[in-house]
């Protein structure tokens, strides 16, 4: 299998890198957008027993090729599921333990992996106020956390405005003093490339770079100082199958444009 | 939004809980719905959203109703909009992600004109359940440590007294009313719905009165001959209205899909100008329109008969 150069969007890069990241036999708590996308794209490569939840209130569904739902409360979301149920009853999962990943988008992340989907500026005066957590927070209270998102200086700061859906708070052991006990963030998935976070600091870590990418690079689009892993590696560019099997399921490019 | 328990078996106990017909119509709903009312509203985001009493609620110049939905989609962006609502209880408030983040819901709240009271998905969803359950609260795990549970002084956190463990407590929510969509229901509200169910039925066993709009009405005996489909029992309801395209544009589950087109159309006039641009939709569709199925008319047979195909074909294979 060849490679097919930079001829593939940022978010289809980005899809492709984080679906790699899912093993077969997981279950998956995705959210709508790329994680609702590479989750299904990893369904149909790598985890075919990939086991896909949704906050609409489905169980191991299988999501049709060009027919993406605009959320993931649509009937298009329960095809060939094994279950549908209430949406409070499938969030409860999460918190019975049942969920190895969480994945969602981001919209603003910080150096200890917590997620704004709220607001930008200050809450009681905002610059602009966002959709807000939805089911985020509780994902991320409550399993671990995959985030693909697009690697930005104004959206990788220091500290995001509002903590909507909380990855390891100030860093170190706050996330679990403040009565977290379960998940964490585990991996942030790029257009830049992958990282993580450090043991003990808890600190975003990059971890590995895509194919033409620098660190300098990265650290130019990041607003506060990463770590970088002693065996910082670089990722294989996406493969025409991978490509072709996501273009097939988004023909309209709605999640990848 | 939390009574005392006392008063909370009080009002259930005087509401006429007999197997009783209570078919009215949209406009008879709407009158039991006073203003300053606190409502829930049933489905999530696009789906079996209670549209028609949305926009009899809208029609009727309702004002200030303080509504809690799952998550809230263009309905909520009509609420404010139209002065319905000044204050909506949701998790997550945009048209849907494919159309990006609100403007009018932006516009209402960057401005202060309307509220967005921001729960978690689950804490919305646990807040019905203890409003269904009888109880003042639910404990759960998620929302600490972030600043969603900052900006609501209505939840706990506590220490378990069984085990240590910090838990945040949230207060229970019985809304005045629920406005719940569903596909079929006979006379009296025994209320079948298909797939998804979302918060339907915490929210129809904790309001103080239900409101039922339904694709069609059933006889009583096609309800006993599946009363395992049968979700929220008659008991709960006081009023059933028929109304067929209820959710349109949004979707109902087996019956139709959103109607993609219309809501294309509706998102890039808002987007040209958000003020003039929901100004003009809620003239030409909301109170323009004589009837709902005018309203219809206007959406179009070819949309609606596209959606039905769409919605009917799902599981064919």
């Amino acid at each position: 299998m060849t490679t097919s150069g930079r001829d593939y969007t940022g978010s289809e890069l980005l899809a492709v890198t984080s679906a790699r990241l899912l093993r077969d036999g997981q279950v998956v708590f995705a959210g709508v957008g790329i994680p609702l996308l590479a989750a299904t794209l990893a369904q149909r490569l790598h985890a075919p027993g990939l086991t896909i939840l949704f906050e609409g209130g489905v169980i191991g569904a299988f999501i049709e090729p060009g027919k993406l739902p605009p959320s993931t409360n649509e009937q298009r979301c329960t095809r060939r599921a094994n279950m549908v149920l209430g949406s409070t009853d499938v969030l409860l999962l999460l918190q019975r333990g049942y969920i190895d990943v969480g994945f969602m988008g981001g919209a603003q992340i910080d150096q200890h992996g917590n997620l704004n989907s709220s607001f930008i500026g200050d809450p009681q005066r905002p610059a602009t106020r966002l959709p807000g957590t939805g089911g985020g927070n509780d994902i991320a209270s409550l399993t671990q956390m995959i985030v693909a998102m697009k690697h930005e200086k104004r959206r990788f700061v220091n500290r995001v405005d509002f903590v909507t859906s909380p990855g390891f708070l100030w860093g170190a052991d706050s996330r679990r003093e403040a009565g977290l006990i379960a998940g964490g963030m585990y991996r942030v998935v790029t257009d830049l490339g992958i990282l993580g976070f450090e043991e003990h600091s808890k600190r975003m870590e990059l971890q590995a770079l895509h194919q033409g990418v620098t660190a300098d690079q990265i650290q130019a689009n990041t607003g506060f100082e990463l770590l970088i892993a002693a065996d910082l590696t670089v990722t294989d560019p996406p493969t025409e199958n991978e490509l072709a099997v996501l273009r097939h399921l988004d023909p309209e490019r709605l999640y990848t444009a | 939004m939390t009574p005392d328990y006392a008063e909370l078996c009080r009002r259930t106990k005087e509401r006429d809980r007999s197997l009783r017909e209570k078919v009215m119509s949209l406009e008879e709903a709407v009158a039991l719905v006073p203003d300053g009312a606190s409502v829930g509203i049933g489905g999530s985001t696009l789906s079996r959203t209670p549209m028609a009493m949305i926009w009899a609620l809208i029609r009727a110049r309702r004002k200030d109703l303080f509504c809690a939905r799952s998550i809230t989609s263009s309905d909520g962006e009509l609420l404010f909009a139209s002065g319905t609502s000044r204050h909506i209880l949701t998790s997550w408030f945009s048209q849907g992600i494919v159309w990006g983040v609100s403007r009018i819901m932006r516009l209402y709240t960057e401005t202060g004109r309307a509220r967005f009271e921001e729960w978690s998905h689950m804490a919305v969803g646990l807040r019905f359940r203890a409003g269904a359950m009888g109880v003042p609260f639910l404990p759960m795990r998620s929302m600490m440590g972030s600043d969603v549970i900052g900006q609501l002084a209505e939840a706990r956190q506590i220490d378990c007294p069984f085990t240590g463990e910090k838990l945040v407590l949230v207060p229970a929510l019985n809304p005045d009313f629920a406005l719940i969509h569903v596909q079929r229901c006979d006379a009296y509200g025994n209320a079948q719905i298909d797939g998804l169910p979302f918060m339907d039925l915490d929210l129809a066993m904790a309001a103080n009165r239900v409101i039922l709009t339904t694709e069609r009405i059933v006889s009583n005996d096609q309800i006993r001959r599946a009363p395992d489909h049968t979700k929220i029992p008659f008991m709960a309801v006081d009023a059933v209205v028929e109304v067929p395209f209820g959710s349109a544009p949004h979707e109902c589950y087996g019956l139709y899909e959103p109607l993609f087109r219309h809501l294309d159309a509706y998102a890039a006039q808002i987007r040209q100008d958000a003020e003039e641009g929901i100004r003009a939709y809620l003239e030409r569709y909301f109170y323009a329109p004589k009837s709902w199925t005018e309203y219809l008319d206007l959406l179009g047979l070819e949309e609606l008969l596209d959606a039905r195909r769409r919605g009917t074909s799902i599981y064919d294979d």
